[in-house]
């Protein structure tokens, strides 16, 4: 494990997309995601990809972040192109393995799938690429808030995701110390099967969760001394104002779900 | 609103026991008379299970008093309503780091007791630049806590305090888990606020130097109130430490045995200072 944690993906920088609201990039990728998935063609999904690459070259962020995002859904990815290879029928037989063919309408369709799963991941990435976790967070606390009239505390469900991100390295760094700890005494986390290496992980597990339970304990008397009270009116140090080029991201974008709507091209 | 003595802190007559415990040995507090004064600087010290934390926790509203009142400015700390002013007035500081630590930023955890007071946001970012630049952590202002050092991280959590512009800090064995150049630290810019803005101080420690500077040292044993007085008549009773299980500072532990041998040092040697001085007079007079 390496030495410095990085929290979540964000990737530090200063383009236009970093510095939108984020409760507007929130917004934004919802109705993308909406969009993608009701796009028919491959023309319109190719339009959304190339807009995706746009975004990511204007964010500056390097290639290999791409690959490295798209990297976990390869495996899902896969699974899918193969039901679609295997098991849509339609078309012209491409390919015949005994009883199992491939026909063309599958090929179509699994390789359509895939790209809009692409897609989706893409703009997905992009928001997690340039948005800080707190900013993240406090935007979908924004989104929670209506439903505090549905008995959701809003606010405080925010507050326990920021305080979550605050002790993930702490927490990190104390695993690793335990880790060590253990292996000082002879442990083993490494050889064995995998029910024996999941059994090896016990010792670490259980002093990790009484510790982590101690650190909320501290953690809610010292929020408490400083005037924190549940359902208390707060507010905050950084406003979260929406800027004029805010408001022309979204309009672009709305108008562009609209083009893409009525012309499904 | 505020009392003759101009005391920030009073406590009256208090008794505190913990709930639950079945056969007690002793409640955690008993009779508790202690006032602290405008800018005053008092160390509390004891041994371990003594109730130093407990009345700590009392002075801060965390705690109310089974028996007895509290004061803060005035105003009891059992009142609900008048939560909010009490914490504001007397800032807590803790003993673990790490555990007291809020927000992702050094700047945002600065900001949160003003955003639990519902201040302007315009007035949450001047009070944040101010108290950085009073305890020079502007450099330090977008980093996570994580990438912090112990002492660092307890100077955020006193510019977290600092910002709400108390007339108190209570502070728990602030640099019991510090290495010694960061509880240098820590403990200069306490005294150094509490010099210059006449902000009291409530100090609880174990490390007798660190007490020896205080203006008032207050000792607890068992859930009272032992001996009170000037750190010159207090720590240089080294059979009253003693008894307790604590040691004097280690000027006076060194004088002590220096006397026992036969030289001649003055009664209230407190500071390492003083004694090499003493020494060298002594020196010069054979």
């Amino acid at each position: 494990m390496s030495r410095s944690i990085i929290l979540g993906q964000y990737l530090p920088g200063e383009s236009l997309i970093h510095r939108l609201n984020p409760r507007l990039k929130i917004l934004t990728l919802v109705l993308i995601l909406i969009l993608l998935f009701t796009l028919e063609t491959y023309s319109a999904l190719a339009a959304f990809l190339a807009f995706a690459l746009l975004l990511f070259a204007l964010a500056k962020v390097p290639f290999r972040y791409l690959l490295r995002g798209l990297r976990p859904v390869l495996f899902i990815a896969l699974f899918a192109l193969v039901i679609y290879f295997f098991f849509t029928s339609g078309g012209i037989v491409l390919v015949r393995i005994g009883f199992i063919t491939v026909e063309s309408e599958g090929v179509i369709e699994g390789l359509f799938i895939v790209t809009r799963l692409a897609a989706l991941v893409l703009f997905s990435l992009l928001v997690t690429l340039t948005t800080t976790p707190l900013s993240l967070t406090h935007g979908m606390g924004y989104f929670l808030k209506p439903l505090r009239y549905v008995g959701l505390p809003a606010e405080e469900v925010a507050m326990i995701m920021s305080v979550s991100l605050r002790f993930i390295p702490t927490l990190m760094e104390e695993s690793q110390r335990l880790m060590r700890a253990q292996l000082a005494r002879g442990a083993d986390f490494e050889t064995g099967s995998i029910f024996r290496k999941a059994r090896s992980l016990v010792p670490l597990i259980v002093p990790l969760f009484v510790s982590a339970f101690r650190r909320a304990d501290e953690l809610a008397l010292a929020m408490e001394a400083r005037c924190y009270r549940i359902g208390a009116k707060r507010t905050r140090m950084h406003e979260d104002v929406i800027l004029p080029r805010d408001w022309a991201v979204l309009a672009f974008v709305i108008m562009l779900l609209f083009v893409t709507y009525t012309f499904g091209f | 609103m505020v009392s003759r003595s101009a005391a920030i802190v009073e406590a009256k007559n208090v008794d505190y026991y913990y709930p639950g415990e079945g056969e007690t040995v002793w409640p955690a507090l008993s009779g508790i008379n202690l006032t602290v004064a405008q800018g005053e600087y008092v160390a509390l010290i004891g041994p371990n299970g003594s109730g130093k934390t407990t009345l700590l926790k009392l002075f801060n509203a965390l705690l109310t008093p089974f028996g007895g009142e509290i004061l803060v400015q005035g105003i009891s700390t059992a009142n609900e309503e008048t939560l909010p002013a009490v914490r504001q007035a007397c800032g807590m500081i803790f003993q673990n780091p790490d555990n007291q630590l809020v927000a992702t930023t050094v700047e945002e955890d600065i900001a949160f007791g003003l955003e639990n007071l519902a201040l302007p946001p315009a007035e949450i970012r001047r009070r944040v630049e101010d108290v950085a630049c009073l305890l020079g952590l502007r450099k330090l202002l977008r980093q996570p806590p994580h990438l912090l050092s112990g002492g660092e991280k307890q100077k955020v959590a006193i510019a977290g305090v600092l910002a709400m512009e108390p007339r108190c800090i209570l502070m728990d064995e602030p640099t019991a888990m510090l290495d010694p150049a960061g509880r240098q630290d820590v403990i200069d810019t306490v005294r150094d606020l509490n010099k210059r803005q006449g902000i009291a101080v409530v100090h609880v420690t174990h490390f007798p130097e660190e007490a020896a500077w205080a203006d008032r040292i207050v000792v607890l044993n068992e859930g009272q109130l032992i001996v009170q007085g000037s750190p010159e008549d207090v720590l240089t009773d080294l059979s009253l430490l003693h008894e307790l299980k604590l040691q004097g500072p280690a000027a006076v532990e060194l004088a002590a045995l220096l006397r026992e041998d036969g030289y001649r040092l003055p009664p209230q040697i407190l500071h390492n200072r003083e004694l090499v001085d003493s020494i060298c007079s002594l020196e010069r007079k054979n």
